[in-house]
């Protein structure tokens, strides 16, 4: 029963030691067990719903995550509409789908640069994230706003998107697509990383389906479900576009899932673009009458669930937010369990969770429940990994 | 366009005490507690529902559990709810015997409301910090009375 | 000034915590301080992942109950003299969650903090113009 006690280099990672989020049990170099802890971030949001109005509602849940920051109040104006059975404008629902579907590209090279540099790619990191800054300035451009941008309002949208924008709009993305093609090519035509995802924590369907995993790692798995086309909203029953499905549920078919599913996102936003029709973009909603309504949309992450319930006042009196890493986080135990340590990084980050919720790893000898290693040292163990496969497979 | 609902009808039959169709994939089902766990077990497993969530709301009448279910075929969702009235010990079987998928959020809601999920194989703290007081529920209200 | 604090404004060694009750966007705006665009580390400041080499605490969150103990451990670890660093709303008075049951106090009521930066999430400029002011500070100029 070997360990290692890797001495931490490399700034790029900031790590906390406590408290831990997964406790890794091992077994010498496999995963055995899996303890996840959360309520690091836990604040209360549905408690502080029921003291807020309606529209402050919208820019609460805004910041339950920064990174999928438009898809719960998104979500949540859905669940309202629901409850109140309110019609939105037609350019509403486009400008709607323009917004979330620019944030599931912001995210998915977010996350495209953190697996990379997980993996020891630091070069995928650095221009993942290149890439993405042009998205964040036309966020900025459009609501003001790089992050948080605070588009969502019951019954409508907040800004409209202005027609002077819509050509920077459409270079910008034209300008996307080579980069897009260049992680198509060095991601998923790579011998080295081929190598080292291809059959590494795989989620099974029959498991994907016992945990209700959805979002790309219910796709990855072979589940055939999107919100976007099997309960529709926004704009998506207007436009066409395909649902990324593969079937091994390892980690190198999340990756695929997540790089083609950006092509698909490109091509939305074209088509909205250009079939955006002129109007209002508010229906001015006055009062919510009593009732509960349910709404969700297709976060970058998976389903985002909002349920709200009315008695006629001027707020909530229960709101339900489930976000997708809720159910995708918990199916690690049946994930990562089985790998081996060096492995671990990559697996519990293949869900893509808040980017926070990776940070506090922790890994346990199983029989003495010793620590042997913090997070940061099972990214470095996860770097050293590839080193040593690009060295066998050269 | 086939809707699950109709199946449901037939199959849950005569535990449906409350049928209501807000809109064309939104249904609300209400059950007695002792009902849910085979209900669950249909939905899940015959015919095929994925769970989203449920949702626990404190109410005067008691303590109501809404378990939401996907037809992802149709976009369907349906909500079945419960009312457990005893609100000194509330309590209803667990389902996470039949789908890991319930394990976490009945621990949330065990944490926020009180409420014991017979059965449960791990019900501990999920959210809450270690030092946060027994018998303190965050999303109970507080009634005057 | 004293030798100590001149040295604190060459080359600044960055401790980043997040304390909890954070929906991340201040760390990804950290993060991308470190990416080609705003790139950092050609001024010298460098991320680090122990707080006992770190002459800066950065700190971002709203302050969860799970982390306020930490969050003082962490600041008595770190050598002195050491600057703290309140990023984002949040860790500057909790913001939009000041009213839940689960972010007990400001940041500042527990740990003595000299350098606020606003902004939900601040801008990597902003940030980087934080800490400029933050070293004219320390090295005296206004």
């Amino acid at each position: 029963m070997s360990h290692k006690v890797v001495i931490p280099i490399g700034p790029y990672h900031p790590l906390q030691e406590e408290p831990e989020f997964f406790r890794l049990y091992v077994e010498g170099e496999k995963v055995v067990d899996i303890d996840i802890v959360i309520g690091y971030n836990h604040r209360g949001i549905e408690e502080l719903s029921e003291h807020k109005h309606f529209d402050q509602v919208t820019f609460l849940v805004e910041r339950i995550c920064g990174i999928c920051s438009t898809s719960h109040p998104f979500a949540y104006v859905n669940a309202v509409e629901d409850l109140a059975k309110i019609e939105v404008p037609e350019r509403a629902l486009y400008i709607r789908t323009i917004i979330a579907e620019m944030e599931r590209i912001h995210s998915h090279l977010l996350w495209l640069g953190l697996a990379g540099h997980f993996i020891g790619y630091n070069t995928v990191w650095m221009w993942a994230w290149k890439y993405r800054e042009p998205i964040l300035d036309m966020f900025e451009m459009i609501s003001g706003n790089r992050n948080h941008y605070a588009m969502m309002k019951i019954g409508g949208v907040r800004r409209d998107i202005k027609d002077e924008y819509i050509p920077i709009l459409k270079k910008t993305l034209d300008d996307l697509i080579p980069a897009v093609n260049m992680f198509r090519g060095a991601v998923m035509d790579d011998p080295v990383i081929q190598a080292r995802l291809k059959g590494i924590g795989i989620l099974t369907k029959q498991q994907a389906i016992d945990w209700c995993v959805e979002g790309p790692t219910g796709r990855a798995s072979g589940i055939n479900i999107d919100v976007r086309r099997d309960d529709p909203y926004g704009a998506y029953d207007r436009v066409s576009w395909n649902v990324i499905v593969e079937k091994d549920g390892d980690i190198f078919a999340k990756t695929v899932v997540r790089i083609l599913e950006l092509y698909e996102s490109i091509s939305i936003i074209r088509q909205c673009l250009d079939k955006m029709p002129k109007g209002e973009i508010d229906a001015d909603v006055k009062d919510i009458p009593t009732g509960e309504g349910i709404g969700r949309v297709e976060a970058p992450r998976g389903e985002c669930f909002h349920y709200v319930r009315s008695d006629g006042t001027n707020r909530p009196i229960r709101h339900k937010v489930r976000a997708p890493s809720y159910m995708n986080v918990a199916s690690n135990k049946v994930a990562a369990v089985g790998g081996t340590i060096s492995d671990a990084a990559i697996t519990l980050a293949a869900v893509d969770p808040c980017y926070c919720c990776t940070e506090r790893l922790i890994v346990l000898d199983k029989h003495t429940d010793k620590k042997m290693m913090n997070g940061w040292d099972l990214i470095k163990l996860s770097q050293e990994k590839t080193q040593k496969l690009r060295n066998t497979i050269k | 366009m086939m809707f699950i609902s109709n199946e449901v009808k037939e199959k849950l039959a005569d535990k449906i005490i409350n049928w209501y169709g807000h809109s064309l994939r939104r249904v609300y089902i209400s059950l007695k507690p002792e009902d849910l766990k085979e209900a669950a077990r249909i939905l899940f497993q015959d015919l095929a529902l994925r769970f989203i969530t449920a949702s626990g709301i404190d109410t005067p009448k008691g303590f109501e559990i809404l378990y939401h279910f996907s037809f992802d075929k149709t976009g369907e969702i349906i909500s079945v709810r419960v009312l457990i009235e005893d609100k000194k010990k509330p309590e209803i079987d667990s389902l996470a015997p039949l789908f890991p998928a319930a394990e976490w959020i009945e621990r949330e809601m065990w944490e926020m409301l009180g409420i014991n999920f017979i059965g449960h194989p791990n019900l501990k703290r999920l959210l809450l910090a270690d030092e946060w007081p027994e018998g303190k529920y965050p999303l109970r209200h507080e009634h005057e009375s | 000034m004293n030798l100590k604090l001149k040295a604190l404004t060459k080359s600044l060694w960055v401790f980043h915590l997040c304390i909890g009750g954070s929906c991340n966007n201040c760390d990804i705006e950290i993060l991308d301080l470190l990416t080609p665009r705003f790139d950092v580390e050609r001024f010298g400041i460098v991320l680090v992942g122990s707080i006992r080499h770190a002459d800066v605490l950065l700190v971002t969150g709203s302050l969860s109950r799970k982390a306020a103990t930490r969050a003082i451990q962490v600041y008595k670890q770190m050598p002195k003299p050491g600057i703290v660093v309140a990023c984002g709303t949040c860790a500057l008075g909790r913001g939009i969650f000041k009213d839940g049951y689960n972010s007990p106090c400001a940041l500042d009521e527990l740990i003595p903090v000299d350098v606020y930066i606003p902004g939900c999430p601040p801008k990597p400029e902003a940030i980087i113009a934080g800490v400029a002011k933050l070293i004219n500070k320390l090295q005296g100029k206004k």
